[in-house]
């Protein structure tokens, strides 16, 4: 599927439909947009407005803004969330970085170099691709126990500067696999080695690859529960969702607004990326089937 | 121009004298060098973190692994406790199966009906799109498991809202017949991933299809089911593996709004939580190993037979 086909306005298909019709569909959708999206308002409201209305009205509206719940989350635990946002960031930040560069080195070996065994080395990578990780989990725990990386952030990060995500390697292949050879050729001509290659000529040409890489790492480590929940135990080094957790749990307190406000916070950084990569987020979906 | 494999090339002009006197090692090295140097990160995480990791789960599964001392041989002890007397693993296979068999299918049937309206050149597509897709990008975060728990508390949104029809709603929560259901409709709710495939796997269908369907008369339905439907197959067959897939790997969810337990009556027991509880509840390693390679084969199987079976109903162009 090319990105022509996804961005390409679709012809109407029947120009005489009738504007009742056309109505009536779009009546649907913004009653089912509506439904889609209350949810999400209603946090957002819950948020902001007065802690005991919360659960007293339907409404999204509230009937006064505060920010003051915000406060009471952020110091809602023992640890501030600020350290929490900290941890979350750092440990995104170098996933991605660890994912795009370990992934794209596999990837241009796989789309671009010939060696003896590639194409079984590569049916073994794509035999990873739906191994769940659970199959591998306790090993892994054993070992980074062992190596003393429990309670710190290295199991969550190492991995990926290890190419272990099969899915992006895929995906860079694929693209890589249509930027056209010649150009290799005439930089290799032009005395450029095989790294050079790779970091000159191909690394540029990918930029949206990578950066589609890059967003879902991004967003698929941020939101990730199950690794920061074996790994870390010591509320300083808790990620955010790892954060929210405890918060849920220690909402015998009850304050409904400051764990909403800190549910919102956390989903902002993904929200930034739909809105000013929609169309590449989009388009990611569509040609690879990316799950979110 | 002659287009040449890149490894194999870099040696060609500079070394050549030196291959007659080089040894086989050094000659392989020189063929394929850059190709191995490049894969060496993916090598050390593949035997390291993927497929040693793997094998050695294979072996503590036959073991009594504990965590805190060395694993003893226990045979198919883990296995046979598993099948013969584990109701929660029973209960855990039938919760994770209810929760496949009802949300993919409601998901992608979402998915399928609003990509069809979508999809007749309507103004303001994009916005819609924007829309429906934003449910599925959140997701999967556990500030949205935190909101559904709200939202389907007793006291909670949604019993509000069905106040105003009259109905009066349980607690679905921590009602062992509606909790799994409140998840099954956070999975549903986003359907908008699977939506944008259909989306552009609409628009690769040939625009004359329909044109010749309406000239020989075919009604709207008639060509949905007959052009439509059929050359969608093998979208259909992509997103139901996908989210398939998905489903049987779910974890969050469950383990937010149950708290981590699977409660109510362990109604809410995705087989993930269940192998999550006996790994890192209750330190039963070697049973956990065999519960991880139980859902490798049940996946595995479940992919074999969609594929066996897509070829009587999937349609692929020539």
């Amino acid at each position: 599927m090319t990105s022509e086909a996804i961005a390409r306005p679709r012809p109407p298909r029947s120009k005489g439909r009738s504007p009742v019709a056309s109505v009536i569909i779009h009546a649907l959708l913004i009653i089912a947009s509506i439904a889609m999206l209350y949810p999400l308002l209603w946090m957002l409201a819950a948020a902001l407005r007065p802690q005991q209305e919360i659960f007293s009205t339907t409404s999204i509206i509230p009937s006064s803004i505060s920010f003051e719940a915000f406060g009471r989350g952020w110091n809602g635990l023992q640890v501030s969330f600020g350290t929490f946002f900290t941890n979350s960031i750092i440990i995104s930040v170098l996933c991605v970085i660890g994912n795009l560069a370990a992934c794209s080195l596999t990837a241009f070996a796989f789309a671009r170099l010939k060696f003896w065994g590639k194409n079984f080395w590569f049916a073994l990578m794509l035999g990873t691709l739906m191994l769940p990780y659970q199959v591998t989990l306790i090993p892994q725990y054993v070992l980074f126990k062992d190596l003393g990386w429990v309670n710190t952030f290295l199991p969550l990060v190492v991995p990926k500067y290890l190419a272990v995500d099969s899915f992006f390697i895929f995906l860079m292949v694929q693209f890589f696999r249509g930027i056209p050879r010649e150009l290799d050729e005439a930089a290799m001509i032009d005395g450029c080695s095989t790294f050079q290659i790779y970091y000159k000529i191909m690394l540029p040409l990918s930029v949206p690859v990578l950066t589609t890489a890059g967003i879902f790492t991004f967003i698929f480590t941020w939101d990730d529960f199950f690794g920061p929940l074996i790994y870390l135990n010591d509320m300083k080094n808790y990620t955010v969702t790892l954060a929210l957790r405890s918060f849920v749990d220690s909402t015998s307190q009850s304050d409904y607004g400051g764990l909403f406000a800190m549910s919102v916070l956390a989903l902002i950084p993904i929200f930034l990326f739909f809105l000013f990569f929609q169309r590449l987020l989009i388009e990611g979906i569509a040609t690879t089937g990316m799950k979110r | 121009m002659t287009v040449r494999p890149l490894g194999a090339d870099s040696d060609l002009p500079i070394s050549g004298r030196t291959a007659t006197a080089a040894s086989p090692w050094r000659l392989f090295w020189r063929r394929n060098g850059a190709g191995y140097a490049f894969l060496t990160p993916w090598f050390v995480g593949f035997f390291g973190l993927t497929i040693g990791p793997a094998l050695i789960s294979l072996y503590l599964s036959f073991t009594d692994f504990n965590l805190l001392q060395s694993p003893h041989w226990v045979g198919d002890a883990n296995y046979l406790r598993i099948f013969t007397a584990d109701a929660k693993f029973m209960q855990a296979l039938r919760v994770t199966f209810f929760f496949a068999v009802v949300s993919v299918p409601l998901k992608l049937a979402f998915a399928l009906a609003i990509a069809m309206l979508l999809n007749r050149g309507l103004k303001g597509l994009p916005i819609y799109r924007a829309i429906f897709y934003l449910p599925s990008l959140l997701g999967a975060s556990v500030a949205i498991a935190v909101l559904w728990r709200e939202l389907f508390a007793g006291d909670g949104v949604i019993n509000q809202l069905l106040g105003y029809v009259g109905i009066t709603g349980p607690s679905w929560i921590s009602n062992p017949r509606y909790a799994l259901w409140t998840i099954i409709l956070l999975a549903v709710w986003q359907f908008g991933s699977p939506m944008v495939i259909f989306l552009a796997g609409l628009r690769q269908i040939p625009q004359d299809l329909y044109e010749a369907a309406a000239i020989d008369g075919a009604s709207k339905a008639r060509q949905f089911w007959s052009v439509t439907l059929p050359l969608l197959t093998p979208v259909i067959f992509f997103n139901a593996i996908i989210q398939g897939i998905d489903a049987f790997k779910s974890f969050t969810p469950a383990f937010i709004i149950s708290g981590g337990t699977g409660n109510p009556i362990n109604s809410t027991l995705f087989y993930t939580l269940y192998l999550y509880q006996e790994a890192f509840g209750f330190f039963r390693m070697g049973n956990a190993a065999a519960l991880a390679w139980i859902l490798l084969i049940i996946i595995a199987v479940f992919t074999g037979i969609s594929f066996l079976t897509s070829r009587y109903w999937v349609y692929y162009d020539e």
